[in-house]
């Protein structure tokens, strides 16, 4: 653990950094030296007159972490998040480039709001705001939005989704993943068969029997992800899976990769760490959709994301305000908060149960995500010439419990509220420039 | 005693057998010119219904009544979802009105323990979605406890061991169903749930007791069958083809009854579909217990507040 992190010299001298004695993405200490925003140096004992100056010893870095897939709710609901304050909350967990999901009211469908929430992004400064584009119109499931006109904007749309919904009609998802081809995009499906999970609160299981909730069968969302696949391989188009919540999606995407059929896939965190168990009590924070699993599905899920079955870890930030969680179980919201937590999350649930290394941390959390959703400057090795886009965290910092309220998401709706989860990111950096240091916001 | 009656589960052997001790030492009240205990006066019992069960609701009133509770009905139809005030915000308004014990009966499931965490005072679960309905269970097994020792010894201080119990039906979506089966299980009987496969539970094989989709076997060794209500939105969705089938497959009619052991009874917790689950004549034969089960109601209802209310004041004083 870092004894010291205290800054020695004013950043805004020559804008550059020392961090010294940190541990490279897991391996051996070395000083790594920030200048004009990108990585001038990596080695030990690296001399850099006029830099500040972060003694890291005991602190990871890895490259800043991207998220595809991250609801920031602006435009149309302020009360639960703005872009401001969501892309905040990504920088203290370590993000550097997140994908705001298109669900906004209105909806992302259309060139002009895609590139009103890049344009907030870029005003708040915190991270690289990717708009997700809706798949169709209005979400509804009908009809094409202009997938082009989100492509040739100025946020240069790559990555489309109806999250929320299923993409659900197989003539038009298999539209969406050939249409797309023509500007490298890819179809973020959020896989959930509609018929098979009307009224659905919970995992149908014995939770789901024993509460009185209608079950929400892993079926519905295998059935989706072994047809999308098998529509992605006849038109030899990119799908990418949303929040894999069961044992059999990991097999279903386990089989299409043994293909060579270009099929991606992201776990969040809860889905990683939390099963169906908790909603015994009716504790609407563990309301979410997909639901929460088993832990037969939990272990599946880890084990698909260490060997890269799984290719992402997304946090599926989801902020709502208290009213809409402080409900009966079946009138609440959907959803839970993540950008805060998520690495945490990651350390315990893969990295303190020896399934995954940071190397393995660095991909599943930043290569692997920039590279599915087209973000140029991100995910890269911390390697000199790369743009300075880092993460330091210390993974010994000791365990503490989650206090939502001291988050700087708009929305306190965390299902890790009062579980002591390891670790800490101490400071974000965005092409040199850091977003948080010393586990603050730098403004 | 738990706090609150949220879930049958919540029950201990011994606190369900002094409920249903409780409920018969009550029953003599009931034989009086007054009927009134003065245990309950000065408190307030609120009965918040989100769904009209006037059956349910009466049965309440009267309870609380006959212990000279005051008793507010406080009838909101529709969910929070709908317009107008959350279910907390209701809950703290009657609690602020000086409600001892809010009564409530929810579409949703876990409506009451839900608002068990908001309030101070007592929750007792009326009937939440396709959760549970415990105060059902408990005037169920007074009703069974009292007809199959007729004749026999004082039942007070028995439980159900031994008893084999079937409940017939829509399983899956059946509140009355969930609270019987964990009830009469800790009390000792021998529990089958009979529905077709796609009304019973998914996960029925870690339920306790047994599960069958033949129901003429399980009638041959029951001492009780219990007949669930099919409500109208089953008979539309695809859960059985048609309601003709369901009858035949699964109804209770005389050639059934027949198959029945001498000494078995037939319960229903009603509202009953004459001619759908249950054949007229079964509803009014001399094995059917429909109308002591409502006469029992109150008594078991009557129980649980004065064991929940009174006993509170008594150790709390």
């Amino acid at each position: 653990m870092a004894q010291d992190e205290t800054v020695t010299q004013d950043e805004t001298v020559t804008g550059e950094w020392l961090i010294r004695g940190v541990s490279v993405v897991g391996g051996p200490a070395a000083d790594v030296h920030l200048a004009g925003g990108v990585i001038a140096a990596v080695g030990p004992n690296l001399a850099a007159p006029g830099a500040a100056v972060i003694e890291a010893a005991g602190l990871i870095a890895l490259p800043g972490l991207v998220d595809l897939h991250t609801h920031l709710r602006e435009p149309g609901r302020e009360d639960a998040e703005t872009v401001l304050t969501g892309t905040r909350a990504a920088a203290l967990g370590g993000y550097t480039a997140v994908h705001a999901m298109a669900n906004t009211e209105p909806v992302a469908d259309t060139a002009g709001v895609v590139e009103q929430v890049w344009r907030l992004g870029q005003q708040a400064g915190y991270v690289d705001v990717r708009p997700v584009g809706a798949v169709t119109v209005s979400l509804a499931g009908k009809h094409l939005a202009e997938l082009g006109a989100l492509a040739d904007s100025a946020a240069r749309v790559r990555v489309f989704s109806d999250d929320g919904f299923c993409v659900a009609d197989p003539l038009l998802m298999r539209r969406a993943l050939e249409y797309v081809k023509a500007f490298d995009g890819v179809i973020a499906q959020h896989a959930q068969e509609p018929r098979l999970t009307e009224g659905a609160q919970l995992n149908e299981g014995e939770m789901s029997s024993r509460l009185g909730l209608a079950g929400w069968p892993a079926a519905a969302e295998e059935a989706i992800i072994a047809r999308d696949c098998l529509l992605a391989a006849h038109v030899d188009a990119a799908l990418h899976v949303c929040h894999v919540s069961t044992a059999g999606s990991v097999e279903i995407i386990r089989w299409a990769k043994s293909k060579g059929w270009r099929v991606t896939a992201e776990v969040t965190p809860h889905h990683l760490l939390l099963t169906d168990d908790l909603a015994a009590e009716y504790d609407t924070a563990f309301k979410v959709n997909p639901p929460l699993r088993t832990q037969a599905d939990v272990d599946a899920l880890r084990a698909g994301l260490a060997d890269g079955t799984i290719d992402a870890v997304a946090t599926d930030h989801a902020p709502h305000p208290i009213e809409a969680k402080e409900t009966e179980w079946s009138a609440a919201a959907n959803g839970m908060t993540g950008l805060e937590t998520a690495l945490r999350v990651v350390q315990r649930a893969m990295v303190d149960t020896g399934l995954l290394d940071w190397a393995g941390v660095a991909d599943r959390m930043s290569a692997r995500p920039a590279a599915i959703g087209r973000v140029a400057g991100h995910g890269q090795p911390v390697e000199p010439g790369a743009p300075a886009n880092l993460t330091l965290y210390d993974p010994g910092a000791p365990p503490a419990p989650v206090d939502p309220r001291t988050h700087a998401s708009k929305s306190r709706n965390s299902p890790f509220a009062g579980m002591a989860l390891p670790g800490q990111v101490r400071a974000t950096f965005l092409r040199g420039t850091p977003t948080v240091l010393d586990g603050k916001v730098t403004r | 005693m738990n706090r609150h009656l949220i879930s049958a589960g919540d029950l201990s052997r011994d606190d369900a057998v002094l409920i249903l001790d409780t409920a018969a030492e009550l029953a003599s009240v009931a034989g009086r010119p007054i009927r009134k205990l003065p245990t309950l006066r000065g408190m307030t019992v609120v009965n918040l219904f989100y769904e009209d069960s006037t059956r349910t609701r009466t049965s309440f009133e009267a309870a609380a009544k006959r212990l000279s509770a005051d008793v507010i009905n406080f009838s909101a139809k529709g969910s929070s979802v709908a317009k107008g005030e959350s279910l907390k915000d209701t809950a703290l308004t009657l609690e602020a009105m000086g409600a001892d014990a809010i009564v409530i009966r929810h579409p949703a499931s876990g409506a009451p323990r839900r608002l068990a965490d908001w309030i101070t005072g007592r929750v007792v679960n009326a009937g939440d979605g396709t959760h549970e309905h415990p105060t059902q269970a408990l005037l169920d097994a007074f009703t069974i406890r009292e007809r199959l020792a007729a004749g026999r010894d004082d039942p007070r201080g028995q439980a159900l061991d031994g008893v084999r119990v079937t409940i017939v039906g829509d399983v899956l979506h059946s509140r009355v169903a969930r609270s019987n089966v964990l009830l009469l299980t800790t009390l000792g009987a021998e529990v089958t749930v009979v529905a077709p496969p796609t009304l019973m539970p998914h996960a029925i094989a870690t339920w306790p007791g047994r599960a069958s989709y033949d129901l003429d076997s399980a009638l041959r060794k029951a001492d009780v069958v219990m007949m669930l209500r099919v409500q109208q939105e089953r008979m539309t969705a695809a859960y059985f083809p048609t309601v003709r089938e369901y009858r035949r497959r699964y109804g209770l009619d005389t050639d059934r009854m027949a198959l029945l052991p001498e000494h078995a009874i037939v319960m229903h917790p009603g509202p009953m579909n004459r001619g759908v689950e249950i054949a007229a004549e079964v509803a009014d034969s001399p094995r059917s217990t429909i109308v002591a089960q409502v006469a029992n109601g109150v008594t078991v209802r009557m129980a649980v507040l004065y064991l929940m209310l009174g006993g509170a004041t008594e150790g709390e004083a």
